[in-house]
């Protein structure tokens, strides 16, 4: 094909009137042209289509629209038994008078105040001593990695016997220090940061992540650095942590979403069929909550309602996290 | 204009959700099932799915065999495990519940109150179910506002077990860790109990806060609800007391923090248990745990008897199973013929003979089962093979303590109410709040649940 095309890709349109510049032959003005374009973009499409379709159609029946329908039962009285029940926001209304929601949301937001940053700097301190680790990098990564794959209900489990205030492994290391450990599963006092301290446990993938990210950072970067006079903090606040930023980034988004909403350890140790008595407020985290309110109570309506709550927090905190981020973080493609 | 389009699209879209959730629901509350014409003497044929029963045991499979033979050419299928209410929910809210389930008992109340489960009257007539030998307890925790809505099966009742050493060494007896007198069980666990540097070695009394302070409160002459289900009796004197007590007990030993960091440490199933280790003086527990202790411990220092009033009268406070026909169950009449034959008589002398025989294979005695049926409780009683002491001292307390039952009576939050109750009783061994203050705010939680669910039982929403 030899039509003549515009920057742009826009085809010019031929002019009978004048002969062909330079003796060339210009096709015919038969229109087939665009047609052809235009098949080829419907192709296009369709292939595009097809194979995006598992994810559409994945993300239409298990997300989309489970959203619509629980925003719609989240404006009624529904026991999964019967019919629902239209009553409009009052479920939304009984939420701000509702005292346990109050202090599940205050339980999360102080467990995702300290397990964010905690997670966060423990993750960047493994990674760092794994850069440095040489050829032993390899075992302890999947070492590190190992405990991702425990079941959090096993780790629940594991909170419990690990944390016992009388025969822990926690508290006997602490005696060994001469440090008189709490009672990290019935103090309510100690009960979020112990199981702050059992989170820390999945830490395996942050650690590869921000790994990963560290051993991108240029070594050009470090010789000029060093050509410079900069020493190991300058090196590290000027060089290491702008360059790894969009993974640290990532790795708080991902775990501020995580922690709020933290559920199977907390469910497990204080909540699940082992301890279906014993619980403490301490650990009444929203979702564990939401989960009673849904399958304890059967209002399902109300939990609808506190689904879309916890979804409008997260959408903010997330918000305010990206625009802090334009600041913060540094991409290299970003002029 | 494609701004338009997509508007509209989405538009449609809208719609298309909305019109498809009126569609998804409305299948639960469904009255298929009441049309079933129940006849003890009718062949019946079809599946019958049985959620919440796993029938793996010898006390199980023995009854089986026999509703299995009498159900003729009916086809039985078992849906593994215990019953996950989340499971017997999405299968009702489908349309596709199953033909027959297996629930705790205090979950019937629930159950009913919502229309998920059947009234079982023409059941029972129609079958010819014998409900005058159902314990009679039993039968008033599946029985809501005058109609039964399950059969009841086995009957979980406490005992008092204590360690004989640990008692004689501090020179008391089982009488002072009954209940009977709870100057003297304070007493005792404060001399049983050894605290070092703030951990409990040994465990005096375990008053087993906070599932049993409906126990300790019948103990006392109370109630935590009024007999129709209708009033919470949570700050009532009784209860208040009755948890000061028990609550105290805990903090003469040290407090309720270290003495569950102690209870959690304990091989509690194992030969390393806490009364074969002499680190635990005295707690009520279930029955079932007599069976667990003569297996896995038999030559550990037992004491038994049951629990007693403060009067000194044996009591328990008795749970157990049901069956319960799910509204639109699809073979109502195949599932109701199974919960009257598992719970017959002879259904129970089989699954006594058939433990009887393994636990003689074990080398091990028989120490009875609660059946829920009194006739059948007497009828194996009979048949117990531990005549030694302490252990035949046990099957006798408890099956004393199963002729002295009570129980909570069925009512349509019974999620809400013990979920109020046990959160008072946390806050009060987490040392957030007195017992006076923790009830008084589990009394109205508890009775604006229980208002609710009346009210929307009664239709007077």
């Amino acid at each position: 094909m030899t039509t003549a095309t515009r920057p742009g890709g826009v085809s010019s349109q031929p002019d009978d009137s004048k002969p062909p510049v330079g003796g060339a032959r210009v096709a015919p003005p038969t229109g087939a042209a665009p047609r052809n374009r235009a098949r080829a973009r419907r192709r296009n499409l369709f292939s595009a289509l097809l194979f995006l379709s598992p994810w559409m159609i994945g993300f239409l029946v298990f997300t989309a629209w489970p959203m619509i329908y629980s925003a719609y039962l989240s404006l009624t009285d529904y026991d999964v038994i019967n019919n629902p029940e239209f009553v409009g926001i009052e479920n939304y209304v009984a939420m701000a008078s509702d005292e346990k929601l109050l202090l599940a949301l205050g339980n999360t937001a102080f467990f995702a105040l300290l397990q964010v940053p905690m997670y966060v700097v423990v993750s960047l301190g493994l990674a760092l001593l794994l850069d440095r680790a040489g050829r032993a990098s390899g075992f302890f990564r999947t070492v590190f990695f190992l405990p991702k794959m425990t079941p959090p209900v096993a780790v629940g489990v594991l909170f419990l016997l690990l944390f016992n205030g009388s025969n822990g492994i926690v508290n006997a290391a602490l005696g060994m220090v001469g440090i008189d450990g709490p009672s990290w599963t019935t103090d309510p006092n100690w009960v979020k940061p112990g199981l702050v301290l059992m989170s820390l446990w999945t830490v395996g993938a942050s650690v590869i992540i921000l790994l990963a990210a560290l051993r991108n950072v240029p070594k050009e970067l470090y010789e000029s650095a060093q050509l410079d006079g900069a020493g190991f903090w300058r090196q590290a606040t000027s060089v290491t942590l702008p360059m790894i930023s969009p993974a640290l980034f990532f790795i708080i988004v991902v775990n501020t979403i995580a922690a709020l909403q933290t559920f199977d350890e907390a469910y497990t140790a204080f909540f699940g069929a082992g301890n279906s008595t014993y619980s403490n407020d301490a650990a009444l985290f929203y979702v564990i909550y939401l989960f009673q309110q849904a399958f304890e109570f059967l209002n399902m309506g109300y939990a609808s309602a506190m689904a879309w709550l916890l979804f409008l927090v997260i959408m903010i905190i997330t918000a305010i996290q990206l625009v802090v981020s334009r600041r913060l973080v540094y991409y290299e493609g970003d002029r | 204009m494609g701004i338009d389009r997509r508007a509209r699209a989405l538009g449609v879209f809208a719609a298309a959700g909305l019109l498809l959730s009126g569609c998804a629901v409305g299948t639960g509350g469904q009255s298929g099932g009441t049309d079933a014409e129940f006849d003890s003497g009718a062949e019946l044929s079809g599946d019958l799915t049985v959620m919440g029963f796993s029938g793996v045991d010898e006390v199980a499979t023995s009854r089986m065999e026999l509703a299995e033979s009498e159900l003729g050419d009916v086809n039985v299928k078992l849906i593994e495990g215990e019953l996950d209410i989340q499971q017997f929910l999405s299968a009702v809210a489908t349309g596709d519940p199953p033909s027959l389930l297996y629930a705790d008992r205090d979950q019937i109340g629930s159950l009913a109150a919502r229309g998920a489960i059947l009234p079982l009257e023409d059941c029972i007539d129609g079958e010819g179910i014998e409900t005058g030998d159902f314990v009679e307890s039993a039968l008033n925790q599946v029985t809501l506002d005058g109609t039964v809505y399950g059969i009841p099966e086995f009957n979980t009742v406490q005992l008092t077990m204590a360690n004989a050493d640990l008692l004689e060494a501090a020179g008391m007896s089982i009488d002072d860790v009954n209940g009977s007198d709870r100057e003297a069980m304070t007493e005792a666990a404060a001399a049983m109990a050894q605290n070092d540097g703030g951990k409990v070695s040994v465990i005096g009394v375990d008053s087993k806060l906070p599932e049993f302070l409906p126990l300790w409160v019948a103990a006392a002459g109370g109630s935590v609800m009024s007999e129709d289900g209708r009033t919470a009796q949570l700050d009532d004197e009784t209860t208040i007391e009755s948890l000061e007590w028990a609550v105290d007990i805990y903090e003469q030993q040290g407090g309720f923090s270290a003495i569950k960091a102690t209870r959690d440490a304990a091989d509690f199933f194992g030969g390393g248990n806490q009364f074969a280790t002499n680190t635990l003086g005295a707690m009520p527990m279930e029955q079932w745990y007599l069976n667990v202790l003569n297996e896995v411990s038999p030559d550990a220092p037992m004491a038994f008897d049951t629990v007693r009033t403060t009067e000194g009268e044996p009591i328990a406070f008795a749970g157990g199973s049901a069956w319960a026909i799910p509204a639109g169950s699809d073979n109502p009449e195949a599932a109701c013929r199974w919960a009257r034959v598992m719970t017959s008589v002879d259904a129970w002398r089989a699954a006594a003979d058939a433990r009887v025989a393994l636990r003689e294979e074990e080398g091990l005695p028989f120490t009875g089962i609660l059946t829920g049926n009194t006739v059948a409780d007497e009828e194996i009683e009979g048949m117990t093979t531990a005549d030694e002491a302490p252990w035949s001292e046990g099957v006798a307390a408890m099956y004393e303590a199963n002729q002295n039952t009570r129980t909570l009576p069925a009512n349509p939050a019974d999620a809400e109410f013990d979920d109020a109750m046990q959160e008072a009783v946390n806050r009060v061994l987490n040392g957030q709040a007195e017992p006076a203050e923790a009830l008084a705010k589990a009394q109205q939680t508890a009775q604006a649940a229980l208002d609710e669910a009346w009210a929307e039982l009664e239709g007077g929403d």
